[in-house]
């Protein structure tokens, strides 16, 4: 095992013993990158010059030298930032996402930027204007998305952890695909300034990491009240690895009966079942309930993220920054026709299905009756949290489909399903790994938390991660030497 | 044969907040800067950045509905408004849809009537956009250039209720309106630097019908006089449209102030559909009671209420005191005058008088005035004491305010005392009917407009010094003793 198939605790260790050196460890991450990127395409672009460059000065706080990924949507100054969109081929942001000063702050070095589906609407990242990552478990399949360069660049010791982002499932799905860690913290814990928005009411940067206790190590940096983001929350600090305690005795565990008909993979269902039943070995109580308004969940997402989305996206139109269409006789034409030129078919598709829910003869149809079923889910999740402190589920219906198989948008949209729910009602979810399927691709659990309990999910998972003894399996990528 | 019409008129108003920063934004509102420099990656919408609502906004939104009779609303929110357009950095606007900050308020005008109220039906805040440049004429321009300086200016636009029923109480409105902002000192009201823009709607109906008829709105008038007269054009084609049989149709129309017409710009079949929906970056706004009252004790006394207290306080004339009140800087400095002198009448018939001619011939700001009010004061005093007389005065107040000194040592440079020594002034006035028998004559056949001439010829041998009030008895003393 190499320093780049390391946790970042056990980096953390090392490094504190002065065993290795920050510099061993960044060149272990950047042979590692020299020897599998050509394969599992995770960045699209790799900073390892300012990396070698950042290192040279002494790095302190809790990240200090750790090797980080951050998704190519979140804004760093001076590197260009691209949504994996041929729209921002070129844009070199002015400035840094609050996140990445914190990171900053914390002495992580940033090996690079990481692929995504455009503008971070898809499930597989193979909408990405640049190239598609491969799930580093087996190169014929999709790594999820839309944060699935983070995760593949996580699975391959690409990077020790990495920042996702999180709409939909876009940080649970490809850490579920890619045997990882996601965790999509209580929306305004985490600022978004910076995150280059797709549905701001939704969106969430998180860590995607190789096991619980670095995404709680991750989320002490990222998380807390900023005053660039209204709708980040102004509470106390926690210190989130305070909540890594196995302990699952006398935990209340709600598992909706409406995501278990819909997991499509026997093996996703027996998997789960069967940590569920050492749960409650563990001292956990498992029950069944219901959420009927499950099957609304999709609808409703796409209605209202697709809305915001269709907003968020006409900045983009070529007069200030990013790509400009050379074809055009007025700044009508210009507008157009940068954006067809600019947009990929996914992005175009959202922007057009949120132009008409939000237009005059459809808001109130469309629009106004998402938001009424978003306050009936959240409605339905509280009463839930009324009596369990946790809901457990897959993360996925299925594991990691192969590249190129799934082409009905629909289809897609509908494996949402699992994970969709937590971005509409607001509330904290992680997906760890739970077993392997026959194929030995990953197979990812989800735990959700009532708002805030963030810490309360990081307690469960650890508690979980333990008991299930995974152990460090990690993907074996043919390494070009 | 023509029917009679009534004429429905709404009026919605933009107005800048003269704020040091920006609503969303740390950047300056200062006018006048070089293109882009008062930017930012926030108020350029560059991807990531988020809003940031600046509370003095929402203090300056609290205060103008305070001061308009508006519910201030306990709960609004932010929504955005959707549409393309280079000016704008984001291609949406964040503005306020259905709760608006301020609702229900009113606006009381003069009109030949009497007073009448005028509805105002909502305020919200919003941001402005930036401002396009043309290289050469807009529809030959080669390239067009972009200055984002403006772009999130805090605006208000208050929209009024379809309660004005000719151009000319549009403009008492308007006047109103801007004399109420600028009092609160919530905006400066500059309709050249665009700080204050007015779109107007117009329909007419038969006189007695309860519907009303299809309205056009009306852009493009840069002054409160361009809209009074884009109205009065708009009324009397509407009128022509339906005297000829035809139906007015809803577009929105521009003002052409050279041509002196209104062209259609566009229809309602052409008109954007801006796809509003609530900004997910701002949380919805809580304005609670107690910010509420913060405002409303630190609003400061409204026009209408100025003018009744200078009639009450002060026993000026109706006239005089909606004069004076003008504007609030006028006000303060009869009050500072009327501060150190007591006869407000004598005080306000000089601001009246030479001091608003002389502020317009000189093309001053109040605050540019050199003059001190207490110098007027002095002034004052000087004439009742009988040092100079009111035609010195004229002089001296004319010196005062070019050079800011002092009356008395104006009085002294210039040797302006007036003349009230007895002796001096008989030898002076038997001059006078000497030279004048006919004028004497006529004195003494009792025509008193004769004794004002001979009180004139000696002001002329004295140069203005001589006192009046002595000349005058001195004068018909002698006479009757002829």
């Amino acid at each position: 095992m190499d320093l780049c198939d390391l946790s970042i605790h056990e980096l953390k260790a090392q490094l504190e013993k002065e065993e290795i050196t920050v510099e061993e460890v960044l060149d272990s991450f950047l042979q590692r990158i020299d020897a599998v990127e050509d394969k599992v395409k995770a960045y699209v672009t790799v900073t390892g010059t300012e990396a070698r460059e950042r290192i040279r000065a002494e790095l302190e706080g809790s990240l200090a030298g750790i090797p980080l990924a951050v998704k190519d949507n979140i804004s760093t100054e001076g590197i260009r930032t691209t949504c994996s969109s041929k729209m921002l081929e070129n844009y070199i942001p002015p400035y840094n996402a609050t996140v990445v000063d914190k990171l900053n702050e914390a002495g992580a070095v940033l090996l690079g930027k990481t692929n995504l589906d455009e503008f971070a609407m898809g499930g597989s990242s193979e909408s990405s204007y640049f190239h598609e990552t491969r799930n580093p478990w087996n190169l014929e399949y999709v790594p999820g998305g839309s944060s699935g360069g983070s995760a593949a660049a996580v699975a391959a010791g690409e990077a020790a952890a990495a920042l996702g982002t999180d709409t939909g499932g876009s940080i649970r799905q490809p850490a579920a695909f890619c045997g990882l860690v996601g965790l999509k913290p209580t929306y305004g814990t985490v600022s978004r300034y910076g995150l280059m928005a797709y549905a701001g009411s939704m969106d969430q940067i998180g860590p995607i990491t190789r096991d619980v206790e670095d995404a709680a190590l991750l989320l002490n940096v990222i998380s807390g009240y900023d005053p660039k983001d209204s709708t980040s929350v102004k509470r106390e600090e926690l210190d989130y690895t305070a909540f890594l305690q196995e302990d699952l005795a006398g935990m209340k565990v709600a598992l909706p009966r409406e995501y278990l008909d819909l997991v499509s993979n026997p093996e996703i269902k027996e998997s789960v079942l069967a940590a569920f039943k050492k749960m409650e070995a563990e001292g956990a109580k498992v029950e069944e309930v219901s959420l009927p308004h499950l099957k609304y969940a999709a609808a409703v997402y796409y209605i209202l993220a697709t809305g915001e989305a269709s907003s968020n996206m006409a900045c983009y139109d070529g007069v200030r920054y990013g790509f400009r269409s050379k074809e055009a006789a007025n700044v009508a034409e210009m507008f157009g026709n940068t954006r067809s030129e600019g947009f990929g078919e996914e992005v175009k598709r959202r922007i057009l299905f949120g132009t008409y829910v939000l237009s005059a003869n459809s808001y109130e149809a469309y629009y106004v009756k998402a938001q009424k079923v978003r306050t009936l889910l959240i409605k339905e999740f509280e009463d839930i949290f009324k009596n369990y402190d946790l809901i457990i589920t897959p993360t996925t219906g299925d594991t990691a489909f192969k590249v190129g198989t799934v082409t009905e948008p629909l289809e897609s949209y509908k494996m949402d399903t699992f994970t969709v729910p937590v971005n509409l009602t607001g509330i904290p979810a992680i997906s760890l790994p739970c077993g392997f399927s026959s194929k030995n691709l990953p197979i990812g659990i989800q735990i959700m938390g009532p708002q805030f309990g963030d810490g309360k999910i990081i307690q469960a998972a650890y508690s979980l991660e333990k008991i299930l003894k995974l152990g460090n399996k990690r993907p074996e990528l043919e390494v070009a030497q | 044969m023509s029917r009679e019409y009534e004429i429905v008129i709404g009026l919605e108003v933009h107005a800048q907040l003269a704020t040091e920063s920006k609503i969303f934004c740390n950047c300056s509102t200062q006018f006048g800067a070089e293109p882009n420099q008062h930017t930012c990656p926030i108020c350029l919408g560059l991807p990531g950045t988020l809003p940031v609502l600046n509370k003095k906004v929402v203090d300056y939104a609290i205060m103008a509905g305070l001061a308009l009779n508006c519910t201030i609303n306990g709960y609004s929110k932010f929504d955005r408004k959707n549409y393309f357009y280079p000016d704008l950095p984001k291609a949406y606007q964040i503005s306020q849809n259905d709760f608006p900050i301020c609702s229900d308020g009113f606006i009381e005008i003069d009109t030949e009537e009497g007073v009448k109220r005028i509805g105002i039906n909502r305020i919200h805040m919003e941001e402005d956009a930036g401002k396009l440049v043309h290289e050469g004429s807009i529809d030959q321009a080669t390239a067009s250039l972009v200055d984002y300086n403006r772009t999130g200016i805090p605006l208000i636009e208050i929209v009024s209720e379809p309660d004005i029923r000719t151009p000319a109480e549009a403009r008492a409105y308007l006047t109103q309106l801007k004399q109420i902002l600028e009092y609160i000192g919530v905006s400066d009201c500059n309709m050249e630097e665009g700080s204050l823009r007015c779109d107007a709607n117009v329909s007419i109906r038969p006189l007695g019908q309860k519907e009303f008829g299809t309205k056009t709105e009306l852009k493009n008038m840069n002054s409160f006089r361009a809209v009074e007269r884009a109205l009065e054009y708009e009324v009397e084609r509407q009128k022509k449209v339906l005297e000829e049989g035809g139906e007015v149709i809803q577009e929105t129309r521009t003002w052409d102030d050279s041509l002196n017409k209104t062209i259609s710009m566009r229809s309602k079949e052409e008109a954007a559909d801006y796809r509003y929906f609530p900004d997910p970056d701002l949380p919805p706004l809580q304005v609670d009671k107690e910010w509420v009252e913060r405002i409303l004790a630190s609003l400061p006394e409204l026009p209408r209420e100025k003018q009744e207290r200078f009639v009450r306080e002060y026993a000026l004339p109706e006239y005089d005191a909606g004069v004076l009140t003008d504007s609030r800087p006028l006000a303060d400095y009869f009050e500072a005058c009327v501060a150190e002198y007591s006869d407000a009448k004598a005080v306000s018939n000089w601001i009246m008088g030479d001091f608003l001619r002389l502020l317009r011939e000189e093309n001053l700001e109040i605050e540019e005035v050199k003059m001190a009010p207490a110098n007027l004061a002095r002034m004052l005093q000087l004439m009742d004491k009988g040092v100079i007389s009111s035609k010195i005065a004229k002089t001296v107040f004319e010196e005062m305010f070019k050079t800011g000194k002092d009356p008395e040592k104006i009085v002294e440079e210039k040797g302006l005392v007036q003349i009230s020594d007895a002796s001096q002034l008989e030898e002076i006035v038997l001059k006078v009917i000497e030279a004048n028998p006919s004028a004497v004559e006529d004195v003494k056949n009792g025509k008193d407009r004769a004794i004002g001439f001979l009180v004139g010829q000696v002001m002329k041998e004295t140069r203005g010094k001589a006192n009046p009030g002595m000349v005058n008895q001195i004068l018909k003393d002698k006479i009757n003793s002829l």
